[in-house]
């Protein structure tokens, strides 16, 4: 029996080898024991506030907002997060409940590379040993970010099982896991993956929707219209749709990657593609998943790494399914376009990430009206992203 | 009496697991032939899974080359029952993880099993705390809600075909109880923390920890991972109910030249062992 409930609606729960099982209710346990501990909280809210640079500004895009005419948008700034992405919240929270749990060493999966840069950084800084699996195809696009964590102390293990991708990163992290479990914790940092992880990412990225909600209340006295976030696992639009799902007057909209298109099959767009997604089990969590008919794991594509993922949390099936959240996807094309406008017209250079909520702000502002205000979160920086970037442009 | 306590008469027993599909599906075949007719007890024939998070490389790559020749769930229920017209008489457990049983349809994945003529499942991401739906729709002829209520259902015939529940060796005194309670056919007992794959040495304390699984039940308790040859096996076969042999069947008969051939002596080499361990303990 687990303390907190496992699942959002049918989705969620522990489809994990009984091996694991164990260590699932210990975290729990200690997550759960985190919550009403003082101590822990006054040393989360201290690194936060001192180390991590929170709380993260909410900028008014002036020029973005003139340019298209329409809604006032405004940018959650987490991209201004120490190690230049949200993923810091989640990894320096779930760091301190390993320090708790007397375990000394880490393993995490990185995509983009920014969860693994986040990781090592909490590692380094609590004394913590760390290793990141990264797919070796993700090494390739993402290459400062793997200078980074070694330079951070971190090993980095290359993946070259199934796409070499995040999916197999993952998998690789969860072998790793089950081996050493017995001092070892799994810093998953997406709000994915087995309960308590979905709750508990959840809970250390509340912090931007908790600050986001407070800011633009001082900003323009009163809620935005529409917040939007990009959805790869989903961490940081949980993140920021946690300040906002209980104001039933704002939309929230989710932004999947679209690859080359919906229709080309190249995507990431679990939401987007009723031929290939469906219900099922993946990494200890029962989701929605790209997959074949006979319930093989699809290839995904994105030209963003961290939105490369064939499954999304399952908090975001709920809300989808509930109708409390909308899910649409931008394409590779349209991220890099916005990529471009962000730097033009902001002087902010985003993750090719948040370029995908980005896309969407576009598609949407000019259709509202002058007194509607978008919330975008900007859940991180581009500079990971410039070699990827160059590389479009050249062809 | 069912395949699975037949098996168990004589004991302990020899179990290895070979996945359908590799090299190529009539070659598998005819090694889980070759093995069922030389000495294995029970079979665990292999499903294979794009991310199989339990397995090592060695049943990973083996997976992934019955992925790229096209094999199914389809193709390896037809597996089975080509066995069963082949005259192999001995327990099959289809192995394998859950979402491709979800894909095929859980009910109709059961259905077709029993009629493949399969005798059990082991389903490695699908601890107890997840395995209500699939167990109850093993559980034949049961009824779930009143005709009246949106729950209503009629199970199909499940027949008895049990749910293999898994061990480990970082299961707590109260896990065991409850996952070994109403345990049917055999436990798992997973022997090291980690992946499938063959290791130097037997696992420390592995006997112990038979004997705290044995405290919650009486039916036979097997062992897995890590076992790899027929010393191994001898040492483990004298404490347990059975022994689990996975990777170091799928290496050694995957990589020869003659599979079958290879099977026959495998399966042999350690049926031997095992009798041998019953008769010294």
């Amino acid at each position: 029996m687990t303390i907190l409930n496992p699942k959002f609606g049918k989705y969620g729960g522990q489809f994990v080898p009984e091996t694991l099982m164990p260590a699932l209710i210990e975290l729990e346990e200690a997550f759960v024991k985190s919550k009403t501990d003082v101590e822990f909280q006054k040393e989360f809210n201290k690194l936060m506030a001192t180390f991590v640079g929170r709380p993260t500004p909410l900028t008014y895009a002036k020029r973005l907002s003139e340019k298209l005419g329409g809604a006032q948008i405004y940018l959650k700034r987490e991209d201004l997060a120490h190690t230049g992405a949200h993923k810091i919240n989640n990894a320096l929270g779930q760091a301190l409940l390993v320090k708790r749990m007397g375990k000394k060493r880490i393993v995490a999966e990185t995509g983009a590379g920014q969860h693994g840069v986040a990781s090592a950084t909490a590692a380094a800084l609590l004394g913590l040993e760390c290793v990141v699996y990264m797919g070796s195809v993700d090494i390739a696009r993402q290459e400062p970010n793997v200078f980074r964590m070694k330079l951070l102390g971190a090993e980095v293990k290359p993946v070259n099982s199934g796409t070499k991708t995040l999916k197999d990163a993952i998998n690789e992290a969860i072998r790793d896991w089950v081996t050493n479990v017995r001092d070892t914790h799994y810093l998953l940092g997406s709000a994915l993956g087995p309960h308590p992880y979905p709750t508990i990412v959840r809970e250390f990225q509340s912090v931007i929707g908790t600050e986001a909600r407070e800011q633009i209340m001082m900003e323009v006295g009163r809620l935005p219209d529409t917040v939007i976030a990009c959805v790869g696992g989903g961490s940081n639009a949980i993140g920021v749709f946690s300040g906002f799902v209980d104001d039933e007057s704002v939309e929230l909209i989710g932004v999947e990657a679209g690859g080359s298109g919906i229709d080309s099959g190249k995507h990431a767009a679990r939401f987007g593609d009723a031929t290939k997604a469906r219900v099922g089990v993946i990494h200890g969590t029962q989701t929605y998943v790209l997959q074949d008919a006979d319930g093989q794991i699809a290839e995904t594509h994105s030209v963003s790494a961290g939105l490369d993922y064939a499954a999304v949390g399952p908090e975001h099936a709920m809300l989808r399914d509930n109708e409390r959240a909308f899910y649409t996807s931008a394409t590779d094309v349209e991220a890099l376009d916005a990529f471009h406008t962000l730097c033009h017209t902001e002087g902010i250079i985003p993750a090719l990430e948040s370029s995908h909520a980005v896309a969407e702000v576009i598609k949407r502002a000019s259709r509202m009206r002058k007194d509607q205000v978008i919330l975008v979160n900007l859940s991180g920086r581009g500079d990971k992203d410039l070699n990827t970037v160059i590389k479009e442009l050249g062809d | 009496m069912n395949r699975i306590e037949n098996a168990f008469k004589n004991k302990p027993i020899f179990m290895p697991y070979f996945p359908l599909g590799y090299p190529n599906l009539e070659t598998s075949i005819d090694v889980i032939e070759a093995l069922a007719k030389n000495g294995a007890d029970l079979i665990e024939v292999g499903l294979s899974f794009s991310d199989p998070l339990a397995d090592g490389p060695v049943i990973q790559q083996a997976t992934q080359v019955a992925l790229e020749n096209g094999i199914t769930i389809k193709k390896c229920l037809g597996a089975v029952k080509e066995l069963r017209k082949r005259d192999v008489t001995i327990p099959l457990i289809l192995m394998g993880y859950y979402n491709p049983m979800l894909a095929y349809g859980l009910e109709k994945f059961v259905r077709d099993a029993k009629d493949a003529g399969a005798d059990g499942f082991i389903i490695p991401d699908l601890p107890a705390e997840e395995s209500a739906e699939f167990e109850n729709i093993l559980n034949a002829g049961r009824v779930d809600g009143d005709a009246l209520s949106p729950s209503y259902r009629k199970v199909p015939e499940g027949g008895d075909l049990p749910l293999i529940r898994m061990l480990a060796p970082t299961s707590s005194a109260e896990r065991m109880e409850k996952v070994a309670r109403n345990a049917k056919g055999f436990i798992y007992l997973v022997s090291v923390t980690g992946i499938t794959g063959e290791r130097k040495a037997i696992a420390e304390g592995l006997s112990d920890l038979i004997a705290k699984v044995r405290k919650h039940t009486d039916i036979p308790v097997c062992v897995g991972f890590g076992i790899g040859t027929p010393e191994q096996a001898k040492e483990v076969g004298a404490m347990a109910d059975g022994v689990i042999v996975g990777t170091a069947c799928v290496r050694t008969i995957g990589s020869s030249k003659n599979p079958v051939e290879v099977a026959k002596e495998f399966a042999a080499e350690f049926n031997s062992a095992l009798r041998g361990s019953k008769n010294n303990a």
